[in-house]
């Protein structure tokens, strides 16, 4: 193992944190892209069991790359099963068979909604995202849901331009009320810290910083009065090993 | 039994214009080859089914062979943005688009509602989005325990285009690897055009391979590396550098435009 010297980037931070919720999962959904690269570190450094879930059909898939796509060839050439797209939703996704979904989004809002629709009017918008994809079925079924996205005013916002996944929507009872199975998000995992749901009121507030953050500066970033927990938990900054492990799987 | 043809006699026979057209492949075995011989028949007004209108259905777009568009994610996988696509709804350019747009759990479902030849097929999805309202959908009480599920329509293609590893001379077809939601859109549609890596005496069995037998499609089209820069699993690898050459080069309209005359339409003598 490397010896690791100088100190990682939030970005990095952010991918290690992401990896460390799934030590003692069964499986994971993911996307690529950031969520992806946190899954195959957790795989590599904690989890070596670990179920990685690709929307293209590949369960279990075991890829030494990251890929660039959710349906490069080595995730189906490394995967237990490969099944179709009906299969996916309708037998893995649907039932809860999942345990944990890593989602993406361009808006967040203080209930963990998301939004990949649009920005702007639906009719008219001003930037027309790619949609829903899987997302809203996922964050419905799947037994918790992890949002990973960079922390910013623009993607924390008081309210989203369109509510393409649902979180807790409007606050407690609304996911019961929709018929949804999975218990919904569980944190936002961002470049900053920790967000997690209040089990009261299931808003989102800061429960962990990354090193080197202030409060006050996560405050800033979010788009609404952001709640912070009365005991804020420091991130326990990257082993060397964790470290290590994900540059080394960056540069394959 | 599917008779075996070229690409442009195949797609002159199955696609006209105006024509509610699935071309499918859930980022593996995307038909290209057929999606650009589509474009250079001048294939006008068409609606434009696809889960995941990736590339190629940018480039469709983008030379204003689209009426509607019928999807559940329009982006460049692992890349970003579809330009062309943005821009033809966000500037209506090169001229508006119509928009219908669902989950990916939904299309999947209405696929096979198609392929079942049922008016629609029964989930749980969409409460509580804003997709709901704007979409195609609607509730529907479960007769036997009273649950309130969500009902999606039947999608019913005039034509389904998909591309396949190998075809034997019968045209029974055989993919493997990301089966997508393939099987469904031919069995969905009225017509159905495969195009093939080869065409070989006998297919051997594949593990996870899906075959389609050649009596429910029409024209079978020999087409190698007809998928790429998606990818023919065991054939041809996916072209990660051109996904993101397309992200930069469809940025501008002209740039575009002229890369299409060139590499797609062939109207200008290719340089390379």
């Amino acid at each position: 193992m490397t010896t690791v010297t100088d100190t990682a980037t939030s970005g990095e931070v952010q991918t290690v944190v992401a990896a460390r919720r799934l030590e003692h999962a069964n499986s994971v959904f993911i996307g690529v892209g950031r969520p992806s690269t946190a899954a195959i570190l957790a795989r590599m450094v904690h989890n070596p069991h670990l179920v990685l879930v690709y929307e293209s059909g590949t369960i279990g898939a075991k890829p030494f790359h990251i890929p660039l796509s959710i349906g490069d060839g080595e995730l189906a050439e490394t995967a237990d099963a490969v099944v179709s797209v009906p299969e996916m939703f309708n037998y893995w996704i649907g039932p809860g068979r999942v345990e944990v979904a890593f989602l993406g989004a361009a808006q967040v809002d203080r209930h963990g909604n998301l939004n990949s629709t649009v920005i702007g009017e639906y009719g008219h918008p001003r930037t027309r995202l790619p949609g829903a994809g899987g997302a809203p079925e996922i964050a419905a079924c799947c037994q918790e849901v992890v949002v990973i996205a960079p922390h910013s005013a623009r993607t924390f916002v008081e309210r989203l331009d369109f509510r393409t996944t649902v979180g807790f929507g409007d606050g407690p009872g609304d996911r019961r009320r929709l018929g949804f199975r999975g218990r919904g998000p569980t944190a936002v995992v961002t470049d900053l810290g920790v967000l997690e749901p209040d089990p009261e009121t299931c808003e989102l507030r800061l429960t962990q910083i990354h090193p080197g953050v202030e409060v006050d500066q996560v405050r800033e970033a979010t788009g609404w009065d952001l709640a912070v927990a009365a005991e804020v938990r420091h991130t326990a900054p990257p082993t060397d090993e964790e470290l290590s492990a994900l540059r080394e799987l960056l540069s394959r | 039994m599917a008779e075996l043809s070229g690409l442009p006699e195949a797609v002159g026979e199955l696609v006209h214009d105006g024509d509610a057209v699935a071309i499918e492949g859930f980022t593996h075995l995307i038909p290209f080859a057929a999606g650009h011989e589509v474009l250079r028949q001048g294939r006008r007004d068409l609606e434009l089914i696809r889960m995941t209108p990736d590339i190629l259905y940018d480039q469709m777009i983008g030379m204003g062979a689209a009426r509607k568009l019928v999807f559940s994610y329009g982006g460049n996988p692992g890349v970003g943005s579809l330009h062309r696509f943005r821009d033809a709804v966000e500037h209506g350019w090169p001229h508006p688009i119509e928009l219908e747009e669902h989950s990916h759990a939904g299309m999947a479902n209405r696929y096979a509602a198609g392929a079942a030849r049922l008016p629609f097929a029964v989930m749980r999805g969409y409460v509580g989005t804003d997709l709901a309202p704007i979409t195609h959908v609607a509730p529907i009480t479960c007769p036997f325990t009273g649950e309130e599920l969500t009902a999606v329509p039947a999608l019913r293609p005039d034509v389904a285009i998909v591309h396949a590893q190998e075809a034997d001379r019968e045209g029974n077809v055989q993919l493997w690897g990301i089966p997508g939601v393939q099987k469904e859109a031919v069995l969905s549609a009225d017509r159905a055009l495969v195009t093939v890596e080869r065409i070989v005496d006998r297919l051997e069995p594949r593990p996870g391979g899906v075959v389609i037998p050649g009596w429910v499609i029409d024209l079978v089209a020999e087409a190698p590396g007809g998928s790429q820069p998606s990818y023919s699993l065991g054939i041809t690898a996916r072209d990660n550098d051109f996904y993101r050459f397309w992200d930069k080069l469809s940025r501008d309209r002209e740039e575009f435009e002229s890369w299409m005359r060139e590499n797609v339409l062939h109207e200008v003598e290719s340089t390379t």
